[in-house]
């Protein structure tokens, strides 16, 4: 846990996400078919999954490890990892959507990659309502707990694998142009990997500082 | 083996104390048959319905409507009429591994008859034409073993929270989905009579949820039912 209150990992990942904001309006993009410009849009959309994911399995961890000790915090922990996933969903929805209205001309038109996206927020939104619905604190961590281990292959398999099972309009579904070998060359590479890295390392960030903040609470709320 | 022998006396216990009452079964068969019925009439209000384009698609994807709720009261069950003594009783004398395992079995037995049964009011009333009935028939199989492997563990789940049903649907929809999308994608196919290599994927995918919530509740339960 030393990790999280050290500075030098934040400023980087500060500086990293500014590179990739002028690397990603500056630098040159292959010339794909349908995409176009709108390939830009990988540099910040699918970092905002990729920070989903971080903070998820994080999460998770913290679970399995709340299950095998028994310790407040790492309960507090995967509470405040999965609040900040959810928030990074809600951009990378959101990020997709507004480049489904250039590309495919609706915000929303059934796709399966987004049908299954809205169904893997459902999964958290009932973890949120389960820990709602438990007042003792220390039941309300473990089975919440469980419930999060539980969830977690399930959005795996809603998110990655369902959508590659049919024809999806979304690129890499269904023959579309995406991360292949063919469809991307080095010029977005060097830009994609450290962004998805720097917008992890966000993510965590927030989680801390918000499981900084619930640390605190808990412990001026404890009886001595 | 000591697994194997308590999942078995578990799972005898389960059978003779639902032959002693049969109330799962009928009641869940009643709220089937009923549903079904109330459908036809309902349908029926409309008179040439049958006839059109859209009816084999209604008649696939209301059949599962129907399941899928048939199949949460049923399994909604399993945990929530164990008073607790009687709990307290079982884990001094059987793992837990073998009570859910038990419990899971159970749910599948149930839930393949009540499919079955509830198949068969189904096309008595909703005349349609199958194009590959085998394929259909195993698709329903399928279909009430990943209904009870799914619902078992989110009984146990939201038995400990509670006790209450919209808990129950809340926790598990979000789960059951990604599989009952196969499930009718699956059936669409059966009943089209489309050549069976198109759905060998499907259902792999199918039996590889199956598999990871199977052992992830085989993992978890052990820390649910310590109180």
């Amino acid at each position: 846990m030393k990790f999280i209150y050290q500075t030098w990992w934040k400023v980087l990942a500060v500086a990293v996400i500014f590179y990739t904001l002028v690397a990603g309006f500056l630098l040159g993009v292959p010339k794909l078919p349908i995409l176009h410009e709108t390939i830009r849009n990988t540099y910040f959309h699918v970092p905002m999954w990729i920070a989903m994911f971080t903070v998820f399995t994080i999460s998770v961890i913290y679970s399995i490890r709340y299950l095998s000790t028994g310790k407040e915090e790492y309960d507090l922990a995967a509470v405040e990892c999965v609040n900040t996933g959810t928030f990074f969903y809600v951009l990378g929805l959101v990020t997709g959507m507004i480049w489904a209205k250039y590309t495919w001309g609706e915000f929303w038109s059934n796709d399966p990659k987004q049908n299954s996206a809205a169904i893997a927020f459902l999964l958290y939104c009932a973890y949120a309502v389960l820990r709602n619905s438990i007042d003792e604190e220390q039941k309300r961590a473990k089975i919440s707990a469980i419930y999060n281990i539980f969830a977690f292959p399930i959005m795996v398999v809603l998110i990655m694998v369902l959508p590659r099972m049919t024809d999806s309009l979304h690129p890499g579904n269904g023959g579309n142009p995406a991360f292949g070998k063919l469809d991307m060359d080095n010029r977005m590479r060097i830009v994609l990997y450290p962004a998805f890295i720097a917008w992890s390392f966000i993510a965590i960030w927030i989680a801390s500082l918000r499981y900084r903040i619930r640390l605190i609470e808990y412990k001026r709320n404890e009886i001595n | 083996m000591q697994l194997v022998n308590q999942t078995w006396d578990l799972f005898k216990k389960e059978i003779v104390l639902e032959w002693r009452s049969k109330y799962a079964f009928n009641g869940v068969l009643l709220y089937v048959v009923s549903t079904v019925f109330i459908c036809y009439i309902a349908f029926n209000l409309n008179p040439g319905f049958t006839g059109t384009s859209g009816y084999p698609i209604v008649w696939n994807v209301l059949f599962w409507i129907i399941m899928l709720f048939a199949s949460v009261n049923a399994i909604a069950k399993s945990f929530m009429q164990e008073s607790k003594g009687r709990l307290l009783y079982y884990y001094s004398i059987a793992g837990p591994q073998a009570i859910i395992l038990s419990k899971t079995i159970y749910n599948v037995l149930l839930m393949s008859l009540l499919s079955l049964l509830a198949l068969l009011a189904y096309r008595v009333f909703f005349v349609n034409t199958i194009g590959d009935p085998l394929f259909y028939f195993l698709t329903v199989l399928l279909g009430s073993l990943s209904f009870s492997t799914v619902f078992t563990m989110i009984s146990a789940i939201a038995s400990k929270a509670g006790n209450n049903g919209t808990l129950m649907a809340i926790l598990s929809f979000p789960v059951i989905i990604p599989v009952i999308l196969l499930l009718i994608r699956l059936s669409k196919n059966a009943m089209d009579g489309i050549d069976r290599s198109f759905s060998y994927g499907n259902f792999g995918v199918l039996l590889a949820i199956n598999a990871i919530v199977i052992a992830t509740s085989l993992l978890l339960f052990p820390y649910l039912w310590r109180d």
